[in-house]
């Protein structure tokens, strides 16, 4: 499929970006492409500018924060995640649901800024980067400005970020002894999520994120014993969405047991 | 190429030949290589980024081609399954495709063969799980992949000369 004529600047620093961005109505920041060429294929984008970002390495930049946390860089592949020592020595847990992201050949050019601001409800980061609290630096014509991944996600494909703006880096605080896990349930495997969860796990209290039941992540606290986890999904009056894969009732019933799996797996 | 532009000249390297072309900013790289350069072994499968047959190594990486603009490929190496063959012969991937019956229709094939020399190239010695996991986002409807597998693997032996 032809795409639809579009403008295409390749911008030398992340001000330029900004610049770039925030100059043409109709500019969208084009990060490793593997949704937004394929939603312009559809025709459900129609950008009249794309300002790719391919070429910034200081989007790309993976690093420890001095106080024990971790800095993602929103250009960061999600293979380079996957290979990256300071997230395996910080949060593997990004890097062990990174590598389930559809194939190779989509994570060697897919980013983890992509995957966050694309916020399709079956995606698995937008929960993860919830239960694990991370913040979400977002740069525009004003400056720079920090949200959390709480009040970053605002919609079906909408988060925080608004027009002339861009994601610069996801920001991980410190451990402390906290422990992640993630489990989903997915068409084949590492196919597209029918439900998933995260947890994030310190001192008996569980931090659930579950995705794919709801237009945004939906965060709960519960303990982190089997039972209490269970009655804090059900307590979630959760209105999980039905389609061909999966109806809202199995959706439900997944939503528990994902939750009860992944704090399992942050428990041991 | 700092303010927005509809087209520009690309310079591209794919199989070590330099190659200058105008194009258009909407122009995928599958395009690109297919009809301007008329390198017609990369196949356009699915066109949503599922199958893999349009799969090329681009610096070293492999990719997806209908996922990518010919643009982004400015000043790259791409190498596509018409670099495999040298001298009239096979590449020993390409033999032992040939010798496992590793295709029927040949469709996914280019593909398949682009991801398999970059998991080669990376891991010599990969396990079977490894040459699994490479390939899977190269859709086969035809072999049930066990000759897929068992291709790969043998020429990762040595056990096909090309």
């Amino acid at each position: 499929m032809l795409l639809a004529p579009v403008e295409y600047a390749r911008p030398s620093s992340v001000a330029e970006a900004v610049r770039l961005l925030g100059a043409h109505d109709g500019a969208r920041a084009l990060a490793g492409g593997q949704t937004l060429t394929n939603v312009m294929k559809a025709r459900a984008a129609a950008p009249d500018v794309l300002v790719d970002l391919n070429g910034l390495a200081e989007l790309r930049a993976i690093s420890r924060t001095s106080d024990g946390g971790l800095e993602l860089g929103a250009m960061a592949t999600l293979t380079e995640v996957t290979r990256s020592s300071e997230v395996a020595e910080t949060r593997p847990i990004i890097a062990q649901v990174a590598s389930q992201i559809a194939d190779l050949q989509v994570r060697n050019r897919g980013t983890v800024g992509g995957n966050i601001c694309s916020n399709d409800p079956t995606n698995h980061l937008p929960p993860l980067m919830s239960a694990l609290g991370a913040t979400m630096t977002i740069l525009g014509a004003d400056g720079e400005r920090a949200v959390p991944a709480v009040d970053f996600f605002l919609g079906v494909y909408t988060t925080a970020v608004a027009p002339g703006e861009l994601l610069t880096k996801i920001t991980l605080p410190a451990t402390h002894d906290r422990r992640d896990g993630f489990a989903s349930v997915t068409i084949g495997k590492d196919g597209t999520c029918i439900v998933n969860a995260a947890a994030s796990v310190h001192d008996g209290q569980a931090a659930i994120a579950l995705g794919c039941v709801a237009a945004v992540p939906v965060l709960l606290a519960s303990a982190s014993d089997e039972d209490a986890v269970r009655s804090a999904v059900r307590g979630a009056k959760l209105d999980p969405p039905s389609d061909v894969h999966a109806s809202a009732e199995y959706r439900l019933h997944l939503a528990e047991v994902v939750a009860v799996r992944a704090v399992a797996e942050a428990s041991t | 190429m700092t303010e927005p532009v509809r087209g520009t000249r690309i310079s591209v390297d794919v199989n070590g030949e330099i190659h200058e072309r105008d194009v258009e900013a909407r122009r995928l790289l599958v395009h690109f290589l297919r009809d301007d350069l008329d390198l017609t072994g990369t196949h356009v499968g699915c066109d949503t980024g599922n199958c893999g047959a349009c799969t090329v190594i681009v610096d070293g990486v492999a990719v997806k081609s209908c996922m990518m603009l010919a643009v982004q490929a400015d000043g790259a190496s791409v190498e596509t399954v018409e670099g495999l063959a040298g001298n009239g012969e096979l590449h020993p991937l390409q033999q032992a495709f040939s010798s496992f019956h590793a295709l029927q229709c040949g469709y996914c094939t280019p593909g398949m063969l682009m991801s398999a020399k970059h998991l080669l190239d990376n891991n010599p010695e990969p396990t079977e799980g490894e040459i699994r996991r490479a390939i899977q986002g190269n859709i086969c409807r035809c072999t049930g992949y066990v000759n897929i597998v068992e291709a790969i693997a043998a020429t990762a032996r040595g056990e096909v000369s090309g």
